[in-house]
């Protein structure tokens, strides 16, 4: 665990790492590899959607209503042009996964980084500050709490609809979900943080930094955040996955993107719709593509857990 | 006892008052109350007199004093679509979600716990790593889409179980509705019940193993086992009930949030509770409704709480210990 | 000679891990006689608990044994079915852990986790067991029993805690009792009291009594015999005046040099250099040679065995005159 922590003052680091425990458990573990391997080539395929992809499902020009609901290619009345088949608008299926998984990450990625850098800031905040400032953070968590995370961002979006005009409500979808996610997710990093802080801050270096009139805050920063790497590291994989799960699930409810601007959310939404009448594709892939990726960030997440967990060794 | 009893009580207050304030800032300024009540042609002062009405004259403090106690009299305004007092609108939909919830929490429990025993018993067995990997693909897989599956698999494809709806309803008072006393009642709700259950299922069965396998290393069993009592005795008597006590807590919290996570899976049968009424109510800004919701949830959340904390002195002595001394 | 109760032959545990197989016990072998109290002492790492837990079978992975045996009463018991070997935990073997504060489970009565072991292992009613629990915790010195048998764990200071320990460990009336460290976790001032009851109730008993400990002082009271251990190996057993007083082994004098005593005049307390290997590089030759002040050639190639010298059997070259000789 400390080759991990700390490479940059050894020089060979590299090979410290290749042989630290993290590294060997990851080797070990076949499961995890592979998990692994299928998070790398979706998010690059998702990153790399516009060079991949066959067609733009977001260009009018490349979309045609005629098209609409056409079966995967080995289908019958499949269209060699259409891979997987094509949604209720015409747009290219595959495509419109590729593009759809690119939104969901984006959104979840996003998210997951505003909410670990509120909760680390509030964390790190009340475990230093104490007192007050403490309890009312912590307070605001606890109430949070209450609340799942999905009705944390409804209740966020319903107050954004209520306060803003609807013509600009589809230009701020994307802000607003982020926003939401990123605010329904802050708590665990925050408690994360203040836990490992009230530790550092009875050692006596930190004492002894006051003492002498050294930034103490500054010097505390420096030592509690290599400690709660590995916490953080861990939430922040399983909250990518949550995330994207929670994003898919607003737009499914009709309150995240718009239809214009799909993800796989979206695409899974539209596909329920047409589930009844045997177009199972559009429903089918999307959900496949989604459960695929989330499940890989999964793993490397309870991978990553135990493996920092020295317990378990 | 008493004391600990008050001090729960005024924290849960506490709770309740902080959402109130964010219930009420919602009602007081998202959106002004008076223009969803009014239209455009109302008279200037017609406008005035509901405004008066509604206290919105008055300072905001005033404002906020009266709204409390407006709620505790389960009075939270009117809804804007469907211009009915919110507290009907809710109490209709009530039965509804909690007899879902309660079935997805049975569900959740039974299946749930002796799962996590399992994988925790005989962790390096088949059989824990078949339930391993299942968990991971619930939690993996967005309660909606779970939904789906189950429909296409058992509505569509198989035609067993209805895709929709309540089925038949009986009325057993006024306001209380029940699916369980008839056949197309209990078929309609089993799949919505699997698919809302189905991933606390999952957190419990993995919070039950975490325990578990924790309380396996304490000391206690070691010497249990030094004892030579019988593994049996040792795996449910000992280990089962100190990986029990506190999983009450956390299954208690993820019971409470099953009724909001309730608003996926009633959008998805089309089932008629708060769930799908709140949804409405955040898609057309439908304030007094998600104001009202929320501090129900709240509420319920506050109650489940005490209820677990009164559980827990229950099942553990040393709880039950320090509450004597408070 | 009566037959020793408990026979350890060529006891060998490794750790299977994936950095490679570590060995934890080289070749260990003693025997404790009917009522014999053996304190086996060494640093922490040397593989005086593991030995406890290796008779006693609850070895956890990824601890193994890999060699030797294991005899109680001449019937071996480290390779009988895990059910057989569960009989005779607490009924013939039973044992006493370091902290009495998590050897309790906090949810249960103390009489009840009393009487379920004596209903595990003996064929008596409820009530009986129940007595018996009541003339336990009497004898091991818990103030008025018939009110605190139904009292919870956390309930007790923790010597008392450590007695209902004791108490269970000799409910079933085991023939030997394990005493891991047993008083360890304690206040000093409860210290000798737990090592004094431990005493008297095992000489009332009969009960034999493997002593681990690293407390030099509760050895040279409480032990007839002691075993020191260093690396995974015994390097000197014998009697306990003869180990303490005129220790042979240079890592026994060095662990006894640092014994305070009261007379304070005889030795001025000695510290051993540097500090025992860890299990992934124990050198070559003997394990201490390192640190011993004594280490010639030999002692960087062989490993030596335990010789008797005395009335004390050690493992060491600078006793090994004649078989020194010869190999030169």
């Amino acid at each position: 665990m400390t080759e991990t922590t700390a490479p940059h003052k050894d020089p060979s680091w590299l090979a410290r790492a290749l042989d630290s425990d993290i590294w060997h458990s990851f080797k070990s573990s076949p499961v995890t590899m592979l998990a692994a391997f299928v998070v790398l080539v979706m998010t690059l395929a998702a990153l790399f959607a516009p060079l991949i992809a066959p067609m733009n499902p977001f260009d009018p020009a490349q979309v045609f209503l005629m098209n609409a609901n056409i079966p995967p290619r080995w289908m019958n009345g499949g269209d060699p042009q259409f891979l997987l088949g094509t949604d209720d608008q015409g747009r290219d299926l595959y495509s419109a996964i590729l593009y759809g998984l690119r939104v969901s990450i984006f959104i979840g990625v996003i998210g997951v980084a505003i909410a670990c850098t509120l909760g680390v800031t509030l964390g790190l905040v009340a475990g230093y500050f104490g007192g007050r400032v403490d309890s009312f953070i912590m307070r605001i968590a606890d109430v949070q709490l209450t609340f799942p995370a999905i009705l944390i961002a409804l209740l966020i979006d319903g107050i954004v609809r209520g306060l803003l005009k609807s013509a600009s409500r589809e230009d701020i979808a994307f802000g607003v979900l982020v926003v939401s996610i990123g605010l329904a997710f802050w708590v665990q990093y925050a408690r994360t943080v203040r836990g490992s802080t009230l530790v550092e801050k009875g050692r006596d270096y930190i004492q002894a930094a006051r003492l002498v009139g050294l930034p103490a805050p500054l010097i505390m920063i420096r030592h509690v955040l290599p400690n709660v790497i590995g916490p953080v590291l861990v939430i922040l994989t399983i909250n990518v996955g949550l995330a994207i799960i929670t994003e898919a699930t607003l737009s499914f409810l009709g309150v995240g993107l718009p239809p214009t601007q799909p993800s796989l959310g979206t695409l899974i939404s539209i596909g329920n719709k047409y589930l009844f009448s045997g177009d199972w594709w559009i429903v089918t892939f999307p959900g496949i593509t989604l459960a695929l990726f989330v499940l890989s960030i999964n793993l490397l997440g309870d991978w990553l857990r135990d493996a920092l967990n020295p317990k378990l060794q | 006892m008493l004391a600990f009893i008050l001090r729960r009580l005024a924290q849960s207050v506490a709770v309740l008052l902080t959402v109130a304030i964010i219930a009420f800032a919602m009602f007081r300024f998202v959106g002004d109350p008076v223009n969803q009540i009014v239209s455009l042609d109302t008279p200037a002062e017609q406008v005035e007199q509901v405004r008066k009405d509604l206290g919105l004259d008055k300072p905001v403090y005033i404002q906020f004093v009266r709204y409390i106690g407006n709620a505790l009299k389960g009075d939270f305004g009117q809804s804007y679509q469907f211009r009915q007092p919110v507290t009907k609108l809710l109490a209709e939909r009530a039965p509804a979600t909690l007899e879902l919830a309660l079935m997805s929490a049975l569900f959740s429990l039974i299946v749930g716990i002796p799962m996590g025993v399992y994988t925790a018993l005989y962790r390096n067995g088949f059989g824990a790593k078949l339930f391993q990997a299942v968990s991971l693909i619930g939690v993996s897989l967005p309660t909606f889409l779970i939904g789906i599956l189950l429909i296409y698999l058992f509505s569509v494809h198989l035609g067993w179980l209805p895709s929709f709806g309540r089925g038949q309803v009986v009325k057993i008072t006024d306001n209380w509705t029940t699916g369980l006393l008839t056949l197309s009642g209990i078929k309609a709700l089993i799949l919505p019940a699997i698919t809302l259950g189905l991933f606390q299922m999952t957190l419990i069965m993995r919070l039950v193993r975490a325990e578990m396998l924790e309380v396996m290393r304490t000391d206690y069993i070691k010497f249990a086992r030094a004892r030579g009592l019988k593994t049996r005795v040792i795996n449910f008597g000992h280990a089962l009930k100190n990986t029990l006590v506190p999983v009450i807590t956390i299954a208690g919290l993820q019971l409470g949030s099953i009724i909001a996570f309730a608003i996926i899976t009633e959008t998805v049968f089309q089932w008629p509770g708060m769930g799908v009424l709140f949804l409405k109510a955040v898609q057309n800004v439908d304030i007094p409704i998600m104001a009202a919701y929320l501090m129900m949830i709240a509420a319920l959340f506050v109650l489940i709480n005490l209820f677990v904390d009164l559980l827990y002195a229950a099942v553990d002595p040393r709880l039950r210990a320090t509450i004597r001394e408070s | 000679m009566t037959q020793p109760v408990l026979s350890v032959r060529d006891l060998s545990v490794a750790f299977f891990t994936r950095r490679g197989v570590l060995k934890a016990l080289d070749r260990v072998s003693f025997d404790i006689a009917p009522g014999e109290v053996l304190g086996v002492v060494g640093e922490s790492g040397a593989g005086k608990s593991l030995t406890g837990q290796s008779v006693i079978g609850l070895l956890e992975p990824p601890g193994r044994i890999t060699g030797g045996e294991i005899l109680l009463h001449g019937q071996r018991i480290d390779n009988i079915p895990a059910d057989e070997m569960r009989k005779i935990r607490g009924r013939k073997i039973g044992m006493v852990f370091q902290d009495p504060l998590t050897s309790l489970n906090p949810l249960y009565k103390i009489g009840d986790q009393l009487t379920e072991t004596i209903l595990t292992h003996l064929p008596v009613s409820a009530t009986e067991a129940r007595q018996r629990a009541l003339a336990l915790l009497t004898e091991v010195g818990i103030p008025s029993p018939d009110r605190r048998i139904d009292s919870y764990p956390h309930e007790f200071s923790g010597g008392m805690r450590q007695r209902v320990v004791l108490a269970l460990a000799l409910c079933a009336e085991p023939e030997l009792v394990i005493a891991d460290e047993p008083t360890t976790a304690l206040d000093v001032s409860v210290q000798a009291q737990i090592i004094a009851l431990l005493k008297k109730l095992c000489r009332e008993r009969g009960t034999a009594v493997m002593l681990v400990t690293h407390d030099m002082g509760v050895i040279a009271e409480t032990a007839d015999r002691v075993a020191v251990m260093y690396a995974g190996r015994i390097v000197e057993i014998g009697p306990v005046r003869e180990v303490v007083q005129n220790p042979k082994h240079p890592y026994a004098q060095g662990l006894m040099g640092a014994i305070p005593t009261l007379e304070g005049g005889r030795d001025k307390l000695v510290q051993i250099e540097g500090s025992m290997p860890q299990l992934k590089n124990i050198p070559a030759g003997c394990a201490f040679n390192p640190r011993c002040p004594h280490a010639f050639a030999r002692c960087f190639v062989e490993k030596p065995d335990l010789v008797p010298v005395d009335h004390s059997r050690v493992a060491c070259y600078l006793y090994d005159d004649k078989r020194a000789e010869n190999a030169a």
